[in-house]
């Protein structure tokens, strides 16, 4: 049927000219799902019944003629630290295992407003912890290019339902990498927006001055509509920007003349694999056979970035993290005293890698250190957004490759800070609260590589339009395609 | 600046986390090798430069002060592990 190759447009089109039911569009994906799950297990819970419902009732406002957004009636999934009421929302943690919101996110509320159809619950490494879901509480997910390595984390689940055809888009969340990073080892699209564009109300905090929730996809246009309908301020959001929201699809413009495009030196170092940087420069070339104006540039403090951040997220996370106490919700292991309760309750509710970065941020905040760590971090932090903003006099867009390799095998990075490294290009971005894309732009070894392109905030528009260009011209978005069609 | 294993017991407390032995040894050369790493940043002259605490500035974030319902109590209690008439029943505190 070819189903899983149609766009989210295409399948709109489809459910209105009545080609297809919003019932069968799920069933379909429903089947794929279960058919794909045992070998790619991207999915911590998936939940027929409701989604069967909610197609029901878009079939039901399309047969009575009532007009449909682009959205509705389409199956989709939501990283597993999105609140979802009535439905278990983990966070891929013993912590929360059978916690189960009281209420929607945002974003949750504001897909369903527009009639998507939710299938279920993705995997991710354990509170947004990590780069390769092998630090989930349950299980590890599977790239789908390749079964033996990782699918990038911490939004490896939402990634690989997208690469993998089991959903057309879902939602990832972002604070050092955590979209592009999957969305690049997986062949797909992944944004991170400007902090503040999307709200993070019912988000389940990691760090709260990164953490950002984007779409992925499988293409550009996709992408757009997707944050069409999830963007824009929230007053339940403290840290939600007000601002100027357009309709994203307007900037899908096959153009890059007289785009400048800088190129920082500093993304093109020691630890680059030359296999993937000779795909990122090819893809360069290509932008400027389009008519890019393509030059080199220099983000002088970008090797401060990531102790930076290695102080910054754990100092951030030590403090949302206090929350699980096992008093109210989550995980309670009972003891004598109040402490005692704590202490055995949080040991067992939490993974090694959440625990250390709990000890790393406790410790960067605790009186004596806290000037030396966590202030002086925030400090070199305005020194990396200096960097940004020199070079966005000059430029429109900064290219860099995703990730300094593609996808590596499971247990190959168990040393912390080797696995820490991998974001190395996607975390200045987070600091500086910038708005990063990631695109499929080749392969090496038959796994995908992602192009970077990071622009200034709100500036969402020319990632889509130079994005949505490269894509225009090449073919590497296509590449799904094997991994997609029907079982 | 290297942390010892007797910070690490401490720093745990704070964070009111119960480690084993073994987790105390590999946790302390673990923090020892980040904060290492960490230790790059004190190279910078950060003398005169102000922190960033969120990168796309916001002030004063205020709400009119009127009284909105609050949660339903069904909710609020639903996850709860131990609960008694609408409270959260805990051990002694003290």
């Amino acid at each position: 049927m070819g189903i899983f190759l149609k766009s989210l447009n295409e399948m709109h089109q489809m459910l209105v000219n009545r080609e297809i039911s919003s019932l069968e569009l799920t069933k379909a994906y429903l089947k794929s799902i279960h058919n794909k799950e045992p070998q790619i297990n991207a999915f911590i819970s998936i939940n027929d019944e409701f989604a069967l419902k909610k197609a029901v009732e878009i079939d039901g406002k399309i047969s009575s003629g009532e007009e449909i957004g682009v959205l509705a009636g389409i199956p989709m999934a939501l990283k597993d630290n999105m609140c979802t009421e009535g439905i278990n929302t983990t966070c891929g943690s013993k912590m929360l295992e059978n916690f189960n919101p009281p209420y929607n996110a945002t974003v949750t509320q504001r897909l369903y407003e527009q009639g998507a159809v939710l299938v279920g619950k993705l995997n991710m490494d354990e509170f947004a912890m990590g780069s390769s879901t092998e630090n989930s509480g349950f299980f590890t997910t599977k790239n789908p290019w390749n079964k033996e390595r990782v699918p990038g984390g911490s939004s490896g689940g939402s990634a690989a339902s997208v690469a993998g055809g089991e959903v057309p888009y879902s939602l990832g969340s972002d604070t050092g990498g955590s979209i592009r990073q999957p969305a690049g080892f997986c062949g797909v699209v992944g944004l991170k927006p400007t902090y503040g564009a999307v709200s993070r109300y019912g988000l389940v905090a990691f760090a709260s001055s990164l953490d950002q929730i984007g779409p992925l996809t499988r293409d550009v246009r996709d992408n757009a509509e997707v944050l069409n309908a999830i963007a824009g301020y929230d007053s339940k959001d403290s840290t939600s920007i007000y601002f100027d929201k357009p309709n994203y699809t307007q900037f899908l413009q096959n153009d890059v003349k007289g785009l400048k495009i800088g190129v920082p030196e500093e993304f093109f170092a020691q630890g680059l694999d030359p296999d993937v940087e000779k795909i990122i420069k090819k893809a360069i070339k290509t932008l400027e056979e389009l008519g890019a104006e393509v030059g080199t540039c220099s983000l002088p403090h970008m090797e401060y970035a990531m102790p930076t951040y290695y102080i910054i997220a754990p100092a951030e996370c030590s403090s949302n993290l206090a929350r699980y106490d096992g008093v109210s919700y989550g995980l309670r292991n009972p003891a004598e005293d109040m402490i005692e309760m704590y202490k055995k309750t949080r040991a067992a509710g939490f993974g090694q890698e959440v625990k250390r970065r709990i000890m790393l941020g406790t410790y960067a905040l605790s009186s004596g250190y806290y000037d030396a760590y966590y202030l002086n971090a925030q400090k070199v932090r305005t020194l990396i957004k200096q960097d940004f903003d020199k070079v966005f006099e000059k430029f429109d867009v900064l290219v860099s490759p995703t990730t300094p390799n593609i996808a590596y095998k499971f247990g190959d990075k168990s040393d912390p800070i080797s696995m820490y490294l991998g974001d190395v290009y996607t975390i200045p971005v987070n600091l500086a609260g910038l708005p990063g894309i990631s695109i499929p732009a080749g392969f090496v070894d038959g796994m995908p590589v992602g192009l970077q392109l990071i622009s200034k905030h709100f500036n969402e528009g020319i990632l889509y339009k130079t994005a949505y260009t490269f894509e225009q011209n090449t073919d590497f978005h296509k590449s799904c395609t094997g991994l997609l069609e029907e079982v | 600046m290297k942390i010892s294993s007797k910070e690490v017991e401490h720093v745990a407390l704070l964070a009111r986390l119960q480690l084993t032995e073994e987790e105390t040894l590999i946790y302390t050369e673990q923090l020892n090798s980040i904060l290492g790493y960490a230790q790059m940043l004190q190279k910078l002259d950060t003398t005169d430069v102000v922190p960033t605490a969120h990168a796309v500035e916001l002030y004063n974030v205020m709400r009119e002060d009127v009284v909105k319902p609050s949660m339903e109590l069904e909710k609020v209690i639903r996850n709860a592990p131990d609960e008694e008439n609408g409270f959260f029943r805990v051990p002694k505190i003290v």
